[in-house]
């Protein structure tokens, strides 16, 4: 069973991930957003998986969180606190998500992963390290090259060109 | 360990659920990009749970992967968004229409 740290965790993942999707205001909703990225970060921490809880830490709540944040700040103030959504797609929505949650959580309740327990010792970070150098090394250097693409592709595609000139005469 | 594979899934499954009422419901361009987070990292909590408990390394491994992946979507998502709030002032998705024919 389940001990209380794992329902503390559960309970702050997602209430923050329906605060998030459901706050009038677009930055308390990235707020909120920050914390259901952070309680993932602590279910990783209890899955004794330390190195991916750091690196979830760092690269989601630490850069993908602020950038939305800023982002969100670039846009009209009345934008932000504007709800823009269909009234008669909400009540379908919530039929959606409950069918969704109701037909899976039922499925995996009946498999065989009910059983399923462990008592051996989890995996050192230090074989993650090992193989992100020996096997998987071709997809480490494939994502750095995508990263770096899509980094560029991000600056080139929020240049503004009528400022440009402007900027060109000082 | 007291937490047994099937508490971290039910709770992926949950944000799953919670993932795709956003993106069915919400019409604002950033709210959509929180839900599909959202999903993402109920896929990462996945693949980090079933690699503990089998136990095997590669589960770790592909949510590393899959979390650099998921910062060069956001990223480019977001440039998305800045563009076509430049363009028409406004980030709800249903006036984006100039590619609708």
């Amino acid at each position: 069973m389940a001990d209380a740290v794992f329902l503390a965790l559960s309970v702050i993942t997602i209430g923050s991930a329906i605060a998030a999707l459901e706050l009038r205001s677009l930055i308390y909703g990235s707020i909120a957003l920050m914390g259901t990225l952070g309680g993932i970060a602590g279910f990783f921490l209890l899955l004794d998986s330390p190195f991916v809880a750091m690196f979830q830490l760092a690269v989601y709540v630490g850069s993908i969180a602020v950038l939305i944040l800023f982002t969100v700040m670039l846009v009209k103030r009345e934008l932000i606190f504007k709800k823009i959504e269909d009234k008669r797609r909400k009540f379908v929505g919530i039929a959606l998500m409950l069918v969704f949650m109701v037909a899976l959580g039922s499925v995996i309740m009946d498999s065989g992963i009910k059983t399923i327990t462990t008592d051996e010792p989890a995996v050192d970070f230090r074989s993650i390290g090992a193989d992100f150098l020996t096997y998987y090394w071709p997809a480490l250097i494939l994502m750095a090259l995508i990263l770096t693409g899509s980094v560029t592709g991000a600056l080139v595609l929020a240049r503004r060109e009528d400022v440009e000139n402007e900027q060109r005469t000082d | 360990m007291s937490n047994e594979l099937i508490d971290f899934v039910l709770v992926s499954v949950a944000l799953l659920g919670i993932g795709i009422y956003g993106l069915s419901v919400k019409r604002n361009a950033i709210r959509m990009l929180f839900a599909v987070e959202i999903i993402i990292n109920a896929a990462n909590l996945n693949l980090v749970a079933f690699g503990r408990f089998l136990p095997h390394s590669g589960g770790q491994t592909l949510a590393l992967f899959s979390i650099a992946i998921a910062a060069a979507e956001v990223a480019v998502g977001l440039s998305l968004i800045i563009v076509a709030y430049r363009m028409y002032q406004n980030i709800d998705i249903a006036d984006f229409r100039s590619l609708k024919g």
